[in-house]
């Protein structure tokens, strides 16, 4: 049952795209060129698999989303074009957590972690605690406020990672790798945290069995183009296709 | 078992209170500096550059090597992080360093914060950084060797501003502890001068667009060979005076207010350390400091080439 | 892995752990100055400060010999004002040969040198029970509010938030050098110390480079959320009055104790 495209029903067909990305190319200062025109788009409420091989560009592209790279070619973020003037207010609106929590958490204690985006987007101090104590809730870590971040596990600091953007509200969350490195008990919590958060999202992973079971959408990349857009069930089902791009059937 | 005291982190209650105000003085106004050039010169990537570089410090002390006898050699990192991140931002993190293994784990005193920090922060970093300075644009031989050297020098400028200070605050007796710490850190020093020689030569092999010279202006970078060079002079040239006459030191700190003259009057205990050919004077005891200082030189410029000839 | 040997905090519901960590910070400064303060041989007020340092372990709930348990670690150091025993001058005690000198130990020497030892002990054990009794992070909070530059305060709360995760990292280095440096019997194994050294220095490169990294990925991760060369804090301290009372009554005693000294 693909629900890839769900509209909804109080905004009109344009702003309905939460990210829009038109042919972005993007070469490493060393020469590397690691994107060559890659173009996607996705819709309010999708839930959407990135995956690939390594090197395949999926973590060049992620840093693209909210300018922390800059490539040719152009990003829209729910009908705003990202320019070096907006960046600020895009920064709110695309939550990137990244791959290792050790480097997303990087405040001595949980609550000035989940408090860093809110505050740093301006906010007055109530509405910061007040949305420290939601982005908490909504990864179920409300009792770690004020727990210091070396004494969590690997599975709690990706929980906590996540509220760290959450707490920016922002209107998508893009991750990497959120299911590396977790042992099974771990990673059943997160997928069934990904599958509660009602917001759009982009995941990058290698993990075959949760892009089966969570996404409705995948997208494949490889040496730094979009190789199949569309829905997962038929990407997984082409066996041949998957090994040519270094990828397994769960 | 982790953290081994090094002998250069003072406790409160072995400096008096005028020392450690005096210090804590002179690390004020040099921190005072350092923030406001690295505001300048590192941008908005110097925070978490620096936060890293100080736990990387941190950890880096914790990596041992056995010498001999069951004694181990580690590093203290001053003249390394100036290398590495300029003297301004080494400075920084030598002192989140120190003041964090102060508040956190004891080690070193609160009080007497400020002369740990000038002993093993800002004069470490100020020789590490001038000295290889001087060699900028020479070969990488010549590079390493300097900065071994200048690594081993550093650990004995912190060696001696300590001695001063205890001997300031009437904790030690000045012919006794300077010879001693001295003595002392002239070992620890080679273990740091090595292990910086290493450390530097593999980042010169693996990112050598890392150590580009540093951001330091010309003018500034001359500026820290000439401050690096005469702490540096002072060293070679304070210790064996310090130790060979130490009465004239004495003199000067009663002048100055130091001690009040009736606390010291030092029992001889230890014979000077003195060329025997030239007798017992200050000029012989300052050679023998720049005859050791030249040998110990030499060797880290020979170790340096034999490092890069083996990689 | 975590490293618990680096953690001071003692969790306890005490008085002083709920004080607030500027009055904390201020009251273990004041004292240790004043144990500077106090002269040779005031030992009526040592054994006040003795006292004093009791009554706080009390409060705490952390147990009367808490402190002196932990502070030994300043001993050590203590050598290095041995010299003080014999070259001030004063009555001789007591005359004895050591190696090729002939040392006397006087009367004034032995106050002094007591008198060191006494000093750095009572400063230390009030620095041990502060770091109990306050959790680090509330630490920085305070140098913060005590004016205490925030590019200062900040590499110092990255350092502590870092330094597990990058010990964690030198051990697993050192493991991985340890498994590989087997000894054969009756041989010396390791190498000569050079190139011992030079492990030891290749190790440091190596975490220096991670460090490296781990910086520029930090520093995406700030940006992502908003970083753009300023940071704010929120800080959750308010001065109440009973922190106020703390403080002025705890100061007030330390003024006693330099009066008992000086007597």
């Amino acid at each position: 049952m693909p629900v890839t495209h769900i509209q909804n029903q109080f905004s009109t067909p344009e702003s309905n795209d939460v990210l829009i990305v038109n042919e972005l190319h993007f070469s490493y200062p060393d020469g590397h060129i690691a994107l060559q025109g890659v173009s996607l788009k996705l819709c309010n409420g999708d839930k959407v698999a990135l995956v690939g091989p390594n090197g395949a560009g999926k973590s060049t592209l992620m840093l693209h989303l909210n300018g922390i790279l800059n490539g040719k070619g152009n990003v829209q973020i729910s009908g705003k074009q990202l320019t070096k003037d907006n960046l600020p207010s895009i920064r709110a609106m695309v939550g990137l957590v990244f791959q290792n929590p050790d480097d997303q958490l990087f405040s001595p204690t949980v609550f000035e972690d989940v408090a860093f985006g809110p505050l740093h987007m301006g906010l007055p101090e109530d509405e910061v605690r007040q949305r420290v104590d939601n982005a908490l809730e909504a990864v179920r870590m409300t009792a770690y406020k004020d727990r210091l971040s070396h004494h969590l596990s690997v599975g709690e600091k990706k929980r906590i990672a996540i509220a760290t953007v959450l707490s920016m509200n922002p209107s998508l969350l893009v991750l990497d790798e959120p299911s590396a490195g977790l042992d099974p008990r771990a990673r059943r919590t997160l997928i069934n945290l990904l599958r509660e958060l009602p917001i759009t999202m982009l995941v990058s992973t290698h993990d075959m069995a949760l892009v089966k079971e969570l996404f409705p959408r995948t997208i494949v990349m490889d040496e730094g183009k979009v190789v199949a857009d569309g829905l997962t069930q038929d990407i997984l089902a082409d066996e041949a296709f998957l090994n040519q791009h270094g990828l397994e059937k769960p | 078992m982790l953290l081994s005291p090094a002998p250069l982190h003072i406790p409160d209650g072995f400096l008096s209170i005028v020392v450690s105000v005096i210090c804590w003085a002179i690390t004020i106004v040099t921190l005072y500096f350092a923030i406001s050039k690295t505001n300048q010169s590192l941008g908005e990537k110097q925070i978490p550059l620096m936060g890293i570089m100080a736990a990387f410090i941190f950890a880096a002390q914790m990596i041992n090597f056995p010498v001999a006898g069951g004694t181990s050699g580690h590093l203290l990192g001053g003249a390394l992080a100036a290398i590495v991140l300029g003297p301004w931002a080494g400075m920084l993190v030598m002192t989140a360093v120190i003041a964090l293994q102060a508040l956190l784990f004891q080690d070193g005193g609160l009080v007497v914060m400020g002369a740990n920090i000038l002993n093993m922060g800002l004069i470490t970093a100020a020789i590490g950084y001038g000295l290889y300075r001087s060699v900028s644009g020479q070969s990488k031989a010549v590079k390493l060797g300097v900065a071994g050297f200048a690594a081993w020098l550093s650990v004995m400028a912190g060696a001696l501003f300590t001695a001063l200070q205890l001997w300031l605050s009437g904790t030690s007796q000045l012919n006794i502890v300077i010879p001693a710490m001295m003595g002392v850190h002239a070992l620890i020093g080679v273990g740091e001068a090595l292990i910086t020689v290493a450390a530097l030569s593999f980042i010169m092999q693996t990112r050598p667009d890392l150590l580009g010279e540093g951001s330091e202006s010309a003018k500034g970078s001359r500026n820290w060979i000439y401050a690096g060079g005469i702490i540096s002079l002072l060293v070679v040239l304070i210790s064996p005076f310090a130790s060979g006459d130490p009465d004239g030191l004495e003199r000067v700190a009663i002048d100055m207010g130091f001690i009040d003259a009736g606390q010291d009057a030092p029992y001889s205990i230890i014979p000077d350390y003195t060329l025997p050919f030239l007798g017992e004077t200050a000029l012989s005891t300052i050679l023998a400091g720049v005859v050791g200082i030249a040998v110990v030189g030499a060797i880290m410029v020979l170790v340096g080439r034999g490092l890069k000839a083996k990689s | 892995m975590h490293f618990d040997a680096f953690d001071r905090y003692h969790e306890k519901e005490s008085f002083l752990h709920k004080l607030d960590p500027r009055v904390k910070v201020l009251v273990t400064v004041i004292f240790i100055v004043s144990n500077a303060l106090l002269p040779d041989g005031a030992w009526l007020a040592f054994i006040f400060a003795w006292l004093f340092l009791l009554v706080i372990n009390f409060i705490s709930k952390l147990g009367l010999g808490f402190t002196v348990k932990r502070s030994i670690i300043a001993l050590p150091f203590a050598l290095i004002a041995i010299t003080v025993l014999f070259s001030i001058p004063g009555k001789p005690l007591t005359t004895f040969n050591f190696l090729m000198w002939e040392l006397t130990i006087t009367d004034a020497g032995f106050l002094r040198f007591i008198s060191i030892l006494v000093r750095s002990w009572l400063s230390v054990q009030m620095a041990i029970l502060l770091v109990a009794v306050t959790r680090f992070p509330d630490l920085i909070h305070a140098l913060e509010h005590l004016k205490v530059p925030a590019i200062l305060t900040t590499i110092i709360a990255f350092l502590y938030r870092y330094l597990f995760v990058m010990t964690d990292e030198v051990f697993r280095l050192i493991r991985a050098r340890e498994s590989r440096s087997g000894g054969v019997a009756g041989r010396r194994s390791g190498g000569g110390v050079l190139w011992r050294a030079k492990i030891a220095g290749n190790m440091v490169g190596q975490l220096f480079l991670r460090s490296f990294e781990r910086s520029d990925r930090i520093y995406n991760a700030m940006v992502a959320r908003g970083y753009a060369g300023h940071l704010y804090t929120l800080n959750a301290h308010e001065m109440k009055s009973y922190d106020y009372f703390a403080a002025a009554f705890a100061i007030a005693l330390i003024f006693i104790l330099q009066l008992i000294g000086r007597l």
